[in-house]
């Protein structure tokens, strides 16, 4: 069909656009179940992401540009992010080999500005979440390419597209026992990178033991949204990687293939729900010992998928 | 014809520093001369460089000095690494005009200027020396010129301390370059610095190897070679830092290339080690730079760090050469020569950034800084692009080269002998690239954002055009390669053709390698949604200013904020093995405690820890030899004689 | 002519116990002139002709090492205003033997060595070795700077007369050789005795060995 080249990218476009802060809301809802309470609407991310648009704002004298250009910047590498991975194997608007490295060094582009911003307001706190958040981002990168690199190794392509497409449900076949632990490992830099319990808990009121909220503490109106916003697409996209790996379905039925990946992405917030709800956070100086695991649990899948 | 221009234009380097000499030591005739030649000579060589680029041009003259005859050769490779050296020390001496004015600096400035000319024309001469004699000759004036230009100010002893520590270790990797040519002419019978002519036996060509890579190893900065680096870096010039760091180095890596080049087809093992190699120096590089606390002896870690990326790519390259895969090769050679460019002229950014924030607090100590970006905002804007693109990020050119690094990796994941490597490599480079992003973030933020620490900043103020006019070019450099991979792809095809020639017919092209129109696509987009989220933000209400959120605390001040060595605190101490720190200080104790101190300090541990005392250890060993040394003149003749006795009855 | 070369080389070999026996400087240096006066007859005996060039190189060696170079050494002994030499490391006696058992030796090595026709038998490589080792054992074995000044020279007369030697190959080639310096060496002496004696109040050499590190 000749409206295929522009319609697909258009819905992908779209998914992302619209998508994201319903994982937020999804999340929000599995938690408030756990806890035995009703919880927020579904759609709560949204009125959220409207009520910060139209307030006013607060800046602190002892800020720059730099602060007031973090939350820009970490919400286009977001988007672009998003543009490069493909939603349940359909294909992606961008793609080209070694497509997942600039997938990777976007959100570092990101990390770099949201750190700076943090230290920009002078503030102690602000400064503790920003380490922590660096060296944690110093593991969890490591993780995230080892668990890529057995995608690579298995289906000898370089491209996001190729890797997580039609290819993927083959390799069930062949090498389930390496994808299993590369799904697990991503999932863990997935919670890392997101910070999520048990590396972070979104709904700490502590500064002191806060990482990316402390971050973001003085930004506010919509900045603020703009932060939040940026940060359910981050999710979204890293869930994608690991929902199109462990959702090999793939009829070749465009609406179909996006349907159940859209599924699946609900899926992964309820099960990210559930871990929030029954884990505690760790304590800071156990999160290393975590993503190390996380990069020995992939390193091990790349021996398992070398033999095969 | 394009051999006579380069030679003219290293000639116009070299004596670019002495008319000053005969100008008074204040006089501004002088440096504005070495400013006009320099700029001269590196436009005449950058033309000359461009312009032969995928031709060998080749000089040759019979001359007095024994061992072959004077011959010059400019091929793709030479090129390659000529631009970079012309930019940056032109750069560099623009920079010096208002850097170490001969106003202020009367004592030093003619002396200074002098040696940079000379240290240039070295360069260049080892770059383009075709004969071991003349290559030997380059790299002796290369490295006396940087001794004298690193002791400039030899009043302080910190600067003497680092000066005789680069002695040494230059005068070990010239001993250890006059092993390898002398092993390369018992062999091969040429004194020539290319391919042999004769295939060597393996033992010959791995002793070759070995020594090269030791000799150029240290001129490098090779991780454990590069005791010299932090010392040497930190207490020069910062502009001499900058063509140190951007040029001098990669003398190392060019040795290191050319004599990669001298087999078709090499031992997988060589390619191991140079990737193995390349992967320790830059883990250990970057992680040494996190725990610093001095701005330059950071920049100059960085340098470590960046020399292993660029070996990694040499490794990559070598592989490819072994296991006869161009693909490799190709992607090698262009992520590691393209890197050499890329941080020449980032690390010169940063260093020349740095030397502002120095010329103008007088402080290099980070954590006596802060605040800068509102009272020297270029200077802060400069250091932020360096930042940015020495940590690998999009849309810069750091990202360019360590893509090709990265793609070259991966495809060593499909061949069977090979997947091992490439996995330690990728999560290696990854981890590189996160440790780097934290160390900058560390600096950019400690010295730039936040508050000023202390009083030195209360007079900090922007430079001036000639400082800033080049900080501003090498950007804009930065930015380009950064958007535009494809307008250095002939350059590099030219690079890799001159390397590894055999292989060139059968080489796919770079930009179908890897996705360079794709890339510049997607740097411009990121680009415009910037744009167009700088132009919404413009647009919104103007904000109401307050405080900084402190939770409450009624009275912060400027000593609460995060300090560089706090931010950098849990990965030193993951990295505690390696980096050693010594911490000195206790812990407040009591219900009203008294005042207290805390000093935390990173040495280098390969210098400060195994070297000095190791050779402490071995002075005082041989103390016990000294009786010999009793000073008594007729004792020295009696040994005279006593060796003519033996002689005597030894011809007998 | 060639009757006479071998008495004239007993009497340096006289000239060298001499040097060797006294403590007296102003003998010693009268010594040394006195070796240089034999040295210049020397050389016109060994020629078999003569013509200019030999002339010229004997009175300039008369002139330079038995005019010149003692009267340099007078001055810097009246500067320094010294008279005797201290007692040496090894005794006068013990010298004296060291250079009889060293002259014997080379008469007996140079049975050894494989001469031309026309030195076989000769007296001047026997008395360039044994000069030479006088040499030797005044340089190391006495304090005063001026005592070892003529033991350098001392050196240089018995390496002349080796030259002498091979006047048919090398025409006067290392005569000229040694006189040169000569020259120069006694210059930088001189200036070395005065600085010496000026830093240190003496010309005591064993106290340049508060020089060493």
């Amino acid at each position: 069909m000749t409206t295929e080249p522009i319609l697909s990218p258009a819905v992908h476009v779209l998914i992302a656009l619209i998508f994201p802060p319903l994982l937020l809301g999804v999340i929000n809802r599995t938690k408030a179940a756990f806890a035995g309470r009703q919880g927020p609407p579904l759609l709560q991310p949204y009125y959220d992401l409207f009520k910060l648009a139209r307030k006013g704002s607060v800046l602190s004298t002892t800020t720059t540009w730099v602060f007031r250009a973090s939350p820009v910047i970490g919400l286009a590498t977001a988007l672009l992010a998003s543009l490069l991975v493909p939603f349940g194997g359909q294909e992606s608007p961008v793609s080209f080999a070694g497509d997942l490295i600039l997938f990777a060094y976007l959100f570092g582009l990101a990390r770099f500005f949201t750190v700076s911003a943090a230290l920009d307001t002078g503030s102690a706190f602000e400064g503790m979440g920003g380490a922590r958040e660096a060296t944690f981002a110093c593991l969890a990168e490591p993780a995230l390419f080892l668990g890529l690199m057995v995608l690579v190794k298995r289906t000898a392509s370089l491209s996001l597209t190729t890797m997580l497409g039609t290819a993927v449900a083959a390799q069930w076949r062949s090498a389930g026992a390496a994808l299993v632990l590369v799904v697990v490992s991503l999932f863990v830099v997935l919670l890392a990178e997101n910070c999520r319990v048990p590396v972070d808990d979104p709904n700490t009121h502590l500064e002191l033991t806060m990482i990316h909220e402390v971050m973001v503490l003085d930004h506010s109106g919509p900045a603020f949204g703009m932060i939040l916003y940026g940060a359910s697409l981050k999710l979204f996209a890293l869930g994608a990687l690991v929902v199109d790996i462990a959702v090999p379905l793939r009829t070749g039925n465009r609406a179909v293939d996006l349907g159940v990946f859209l599924v699946g992405m609900m899926l992964l917030s309820v099960v990210i729900g559930v871990v929030e709800s029954t884990m505690a956070r760790l304590r800071l100086h156990q999160v290393p010992s975590l993503l190390v695991a996380a990069c020995l649990l992939s390193a091990f899948a790349i021996v398992l998928a070398a033999r095969g | 014809m394009s051999a006579v221009i380069v030679i003219v234009a290293i000639g116009l380097l070299g004596v670019s520093g002495l008319p000053g000499l005969f100008f008074g030591p204040r006089s501004p005739v002088g440096e504005r001369v070495a400013a006009t030649l320099v700029l001269a000579g590196s436009i005449l060589g950058l033309g000359a460089a461009f312009a032969g680029m995928g031709k060998t041009a080749v000089f040759a003259r019979s001359w007095a000095v024994p061992g072959g005859d004077l011959a010059l050769r400019v091929d793709g490779l030479a090129a390659m690494f000529l631009v970079p050296l012309f930019v940056v020390s032109s750069l560099g001496s623009i920079y010096g005009l208002e850097y170490w004015a001969a106003r202020e600096h009367a004592a030093d400035g003619r002396k200074l200027r002098a040696f940079y000319g000379l240290m240039s024309a070295g360069i260049a001469v080892v770059f383009v020396a075709h004969n071991a004699v003349l290559f030997l000759a380059g790299w002796e004036t290369m490295a006396i010129a940087a001794f004298m230009s690193i002791t400039t100010e030899d009043e302080r002893e910190g600067v003497r301390h680092s000066g005789y520590v680069y002695l040494v270790a230059t005068r070990v990797s010239t001993l250890l370059l006059f092993a390898m040519f002398a092993v390369l002419h018992a062999k091969t019978g040429s004194w020539d610095f290319a391919p042999p002519g004769r295939p060597m036996d393996s033992s010959a060509a791995t002793a070759v190897f070995v020594l090269g890579l030791l000799g150029f190893g240290i001129k490098a900065g090779l991780m454990p070679l590069h005791v010299w680096l932090p010392g040497a870096h930190a207490n020069a010039p910062s502009h001499v830092s900058a063509l140190m760091s951007g040029v001098l180095i990669k003398t190392g890596i060019y040795g290191i290339a050319r004599v990669c080049s001298f087999l078709d087809r090499p031992p997988i093992g060589w390619g191991v080690a140079l990737l193995l190699a390349g992967s320790v120096s830059g883990v250990l590089g970057v992680a040494f730079a996190i725990g610093q606390h001095d701005l330059k002896r950071l920049l100059a870690y960085h340098s470590v760090e960046n020399i292993g990326i660029i070996i990694m790519g040499l490794g990559v390259a070598m592989l490819g050469r072994a296991t006869e895969s161009p693909t490799l090769v190709t992607l090698g050679v262009a992520g590691g020569l393209l890197h050499v460019w890329n941080h020449a002229l980032f690390k010169a950014l940063l260093f020349l950034s740095a030397g502002a924030v120095l010329h103008s607090t007088e402080a290099r100590e980070i954590d006596q800084l802060g605040g800068l970006a509102k009272t020297m905002p270029r200077t802060a804007l400069a250091f932020l692009f360096g930042a940015v693109a020495i940590c690998g990020l999009p849309p810069l050119n750091g990202f360019v080269s360590e893509l090709f690094v990265y793609l070259g990796l991966f495809h060593g994941l499909r061949v069977d002998s090979l997947w091992i490597l490439s996995a330690i490599g990728v999560p290696a480079l990854a981890l590189i690239g996160a440790l780097a992003l934290a160390c900058f973030v560390k600096a950019y933020g400690a010295v730039f954002l936040g508050q000023g620490r202390s009083d030195r900043v209360s007079h900090a103020h922007d430079p001036g055009l000639s400082m800033l006019g080049p900080m501003a070019l090498l950007g804009v450099a930065c930015t380009f390669i950064g958007l535009v991979p494809l307008a250095v792809e002939p350059v590099l095809r030219s690079a890799t053709n001159s390397w590894a020639p055999e292989l060139a017919p059968a080489a796919s092209p770079l930009d179908v390698l890897s996705p360079l129109r794709l890339l510049s696509a997607a740097g411009g987009s990121l680009l415009a949604l910037l744009a167009a989220g700088a132009v919404l933000v413009w647009r919104a209400p103007d904000p109401s200013r307050g405080l900084t959120w402190d939770c409450g605390y009624a009275a912060p001040s400027r000593r609460m904020q995060y300090t560089s060595s706090s931010f950098a605190e849990s990965l030193v101490g993951f990295f505690s093995w390696a980096l050693r720190p010594s911490v000195h200080g206790a812990a407040p104790a009591g219900l009203f405690p008294s005042p207290t101190t805390f000093h935390s300090h990173v040495p280098d541990t390969v210098l400060d820890r195994a070297l000095i005392p190791l050779s402490s250890a071995g002075a005082r060993a041989l103390r016990w030899f000294r009786w010999v040394q009793h000073g008594n003149v007729q004792l020295y003749l009696v040994y005279i004689l006593a060796t003519l006795f033996v002689l005597i009855l030894m011809g007998r | 002519m060639g009757y006479f070369v071998d008495p004239v080389l007993v009497l340096v070999l006289l000239a060298n116990f001499f040097l060797l026996g006294t403590s007296r400087l102003r003998a010693i240096i009268n010594g040394t002139a006195l070796q240089g006066v034999l040295l210049g007859i020397l050389t016109l005996l060994v020629h078999h002709e003569l013509s200019l060039r030999p002339v010229l190189i004997a009175v300039g060696t008369t002139v330079i090492k038995a005019i010149v170079i003692p009267w340099m050494l007078s001055r810097a002994m009246r500067e320094a205003a010294i008279v005797h030499e201290v007692e040496p490391f090894i005794g006068y006696i013990l010298s004296l033997m060291l250079g009889a058992i060293g002259t014997g030796l080379a008469l007996l090595f140079v049975g050894t060595l494989p001469l031309v026709p026309q030195h076989v038998g000769s007296l001047l490589i026997p008395t360039s070795l044994s000069t030479v080792l006088t040499g030797f054992i005044l340089l190391t074995t006495r304090r005063k700077a001026i005592t070892q000044v003529a033991g350098y020279l001392v050196l240089e007369n018995g390496i002349f007369v080796m030259g002498l030697a091979l006047i048919e190959a090398l025409p006067f080639f290392v005569e000229v050789g040694v006189l040169l310096d000569l020259l120069v060496a006694i210059f930088v002496m001189g200036i070395i005795i005065l600085q010496i004696s000026r830093e240190f109040a003496s010309l005591d050499t064993t106290r340049l060995s508060a020089l060493k590190e």
